[in-house]
């Protein structure tokens, strides 16, 4: 399997595009009709072939961009990555699972050649070819996790185990929807947590934190969360809120279609050998509304989701202002047709 | 829990009680790694009776070639380590699990306070090869009942931070001075007789240690104990627990579907709600909180048990 990478940008000019097979790929978070919160894990070793859920740690068509979005990110602030001192083997421990995942699911893509601790990677897409040793961190540019965490797409949260919780003690953060790790880093699975709505009289955190920390080496996990993002735009921060905050006013009937993206994270959990550790990736999906409303299925869902979801949902999602402006557009592809179960774009009997 | 088959490649006795078995993948392949202080779950088909029982391992963390166990025979156990030690031989090929850990080492500790008795050096030994490798600051300390008994002697590194006492030369752990030399920011991890784990305890919190730098094995191996019957309220199943056999292996016995995954009453995973009981639990797990078990809703049924009229489970 070949992929073309696109050139694209995700900040100023957003020149960020969907294929119609990346749309088709798409990770729709729907499989029904309405939207609540709920414990929505499930195992992460198999998928449709060609889907997001069929890979360990996706790569797409977006790859080589997203990765020189979350360098310049990373530039103007160094502290969306940080690992704290005992994480250094865990950091180790990621690294080789991103790699040899990758080397499994893209061979043409990535080697990975070792002999005893001399380990030599190549990525051929960012035209990296480095030799290392294994756990001497003076033999990488930078530390492990920050040095694979910048060949992978998406957010990774590094957990450290340990007095009945998980504490978020290393991270890679450059594309998150509205929370810093910065402030974050320290906190404990139920601090983080803290500002979400209703999950917490659910017990839904109760349950999943005891899921969480019983996910085994060999049996990752996934769920799928979702927001929505004014522009294409993956730096989403609080530290950056009043780059993008504004961009929500710029929104009219006119361009909604093109302008809203529906913002998808495929989270992953994964033990960690040496360190116990768990990791959990937050790979990052947009698409516009008009794209995803090519698809009949998506269309309809969206439009009743949407318009049917809490408001405290969408106030704590931040897009209470411009959710009128959506629902009228989405209404346009709702034809009051059922909707088939699942969350793939097979057409709808009618 | 993902399960597969490993080959037995070495049995070696320890000590007149204490066995050593080897386990590795049977085409050579490696098995995957693990932190200090995790342990696996070996299947034990005796019989009539699949038993799944929890050892922690002994061998090196980092070298998958292979897992190591350590095991004491209990004559007034429920069988198992009567099992391996009886009809287990090299060659032979048993289930095994991945390793899992409820008793990582905090990697945030300054220095780290090994403290074991008997049998409990095993978490240990795995643990002292993990804190050499990452250089880190530790002292071990290793209280057994003679030489002859002291099956870990052999696997431990010749390291001036690791002491032992055996009572037979009239050599006794003094735990409180050891806890009292001990600079701010070590953690403690006691392995071993329930007294020994309630001295470390003891000793550590009248000195000001916070909880969350003391921590012991939580993990019991399911006790036997009298026969009883329980009533599955969903499927109207009746079944008899027997006295060498837990309440999981019973349900398991008779089909019912329960999730596990350490066997030994500390991660949660196999609670399971009562619908009705009159009489009394015998809670031996490490997880329900006192109001839990107070108000007689949940059990965990790997390792807790039951004497009275009814019970009847949520299943
Ligand atoms: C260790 C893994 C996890 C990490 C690191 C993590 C992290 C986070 C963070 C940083 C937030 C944003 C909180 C804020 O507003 O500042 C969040 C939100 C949330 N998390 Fe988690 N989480 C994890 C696992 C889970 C699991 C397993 C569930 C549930 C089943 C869950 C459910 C939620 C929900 C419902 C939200 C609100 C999201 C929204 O409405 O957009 N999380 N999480
Ligand atoms: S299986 Fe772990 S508590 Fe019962």
């Amino acid at each position: 399997m070949t992929i073309r990478f696109n050139d694209e940008t995700f900040r100023d000019d957003y020149t960020h595009f969907n294929s119609p097979e990346a749309i088709q790929r798409f990770p729709f978070p729907f499989d029904r009709d309405d939207y609540m919160y709920s414990v929505n894990i499930e195992s992460h070793t198999s998928g449709p072939k060609g889907t997001p859920f069929d890979v360990a740690f996706d790569v797409d068509e977006h790859y080589v961009s997203e990765m020189r979005d979350l360098a310049i990110t990373l530039e103007q602030d160094p502290k969306r990555c940080q690992s704290l001192p005992h994480m250094e083997l865990a950091g180790w421990d990621l690294l080789e699972l991103i790699m040899t995942s990758k080397v499994a699911d893209y061979p043409d893509l990535f080697e990975l050649h070792r002999d005893g601790n001399a380990w030599r990677w190549v990525n051929k897409p960012l035209g990296i070819d480095d030799s290392f040793t294994f756990l001497d961190a003076s033999t990488l540019p930078y530390g492990p996790m920050e040095y694979i965490t910048r060949q992978a797409q998406g957010d990774f949260a590094v957990l450290d185990q340990r007095d009945g919780s998980l504490w978020m003690d290393a991270g890679m953060v450059t594309c998150q929807a509205d929370w810093s790790l910065d402030f974050n880093i320290g906190m404990n699975f139920t601090e983080w947590h803290a500002p979400v709505p209703k999950a917490h009289e659910m017990r839904i955190f109760e349950r999943a934190l005891k899921f969480l920390m019983n996910v085994q080496q060999g049996a990752p996990s996934r769920r799928l969360n979702w927001t929505m993002t004014v522009n294409p735009r993956l730096d989403t921060s609080p530290e950056n809120y009043h780059l993008w905050g504004p961009e929500k006013r710029t929104v009219t009937p006119e361009n909604v279609g093109q302008k809203q993206y529906l913002r998808v994270e495929l989270q992953t959990f994964w033990r960690l050998p040496r360190s116990n550790a768990l990791a959990f990736p937050i790979r990052c999906y947009l698409a516009n509304l008009q794209d995803l409303s090519s698809v009949p299925k998506w269309g309809r869902r969206l439009h009743r989701v949407i318009r049917d979801l809490p408001d405290e949902l969408a106030d704590y999602k931040g897009f209470t202002l411009n959710r009128p402006m959506i629902v009228e557009y989405l209404s346009q592809f709702d034809d009051g047709a059922e909707t088939s179960l699942g969350i793939y774009p097979a057409e709808d009997q009618s | 829990m993902m399960i597969q088959p490993l080959q037995v490649t070495a049995v070696e006795p320890l000590t007149s009680r204490i066995t050593r078995f080897r386990f590795e993948h049977p085409d050579g392949d490696t098995l995957p790694l693990f932190s200090g202080g995790a342990h696996i779950v070996v299947e034990l088909p005796d019989g009539d009776t699949l038993r799944r029982n929890a050892y922690s391992l002994i061998s090196d963390p980092m070298d998958g070639s292979g897992y190591e166990i350590a095991v004491q025979r209990e004559e007034s156990g429920r069988g198992g380590s009567r099992f391996l030690h009886s009809s287990v031989k090299a060659g032979d090929t048993l289930n095994v699990g991945v390793p899992l850990n409820l008793m990582a080492l905090n990697l945030r500790a300054k220095k780290h306070l090994l403290i074991a008795g008997g049998i409990g050096i095993t978490p240990f030994l795995a643990q002292v090869k993990q804190l050499a490798l990452l250089g880190l600051s530790y002292e071990l300390h290793y209280a057994a009942p003679s030489r002859e008994d002291a099956a870990g002697l052999a696997l431990l590194p010749d390291d001036p931070n690791v002491h032992v006492y055996f009572s037979a030369d009239g050599n006794r752990m003094d735990v409180p001075s050891i806890l009292e030399q001990q600079p701010l920011g070590t953690h403690v991890y006691t392995c071993g007789p329930e007294r020994l784990i309630a001295a470390v305890k003891d000793g550590a919190t009248t000195l000001g240690w916070p909880a969350s730098t003391i921590h012991s094995e939580a993990f019991t191996a399911p006790p036997p104990g009298q026969s009883f019957q329980v009533t599955l309220a969903k499927s109207g199943k009746t079944l008899v627990v027997g006295p060498h056999q837990s309440l999981l292996e019973a349900l398991e016995a008779a089909e019912v579907d329960i999730a596990w995954s350490c066997r030994g009453g500390a991660c949660g995973q196999c609670e399971t709600a009562i619908s009705s009981c009159q009489g009394k639990l015998e809670h031996n797990d490490h997880w329900l909180s006192e109001d839990e078990r107070a108000a007689n809703s949940k059990i965990m049924p790997c390792v807790s048990r039951f004497v009275g009229q009814d019970l009847t489970l949520d299943l």
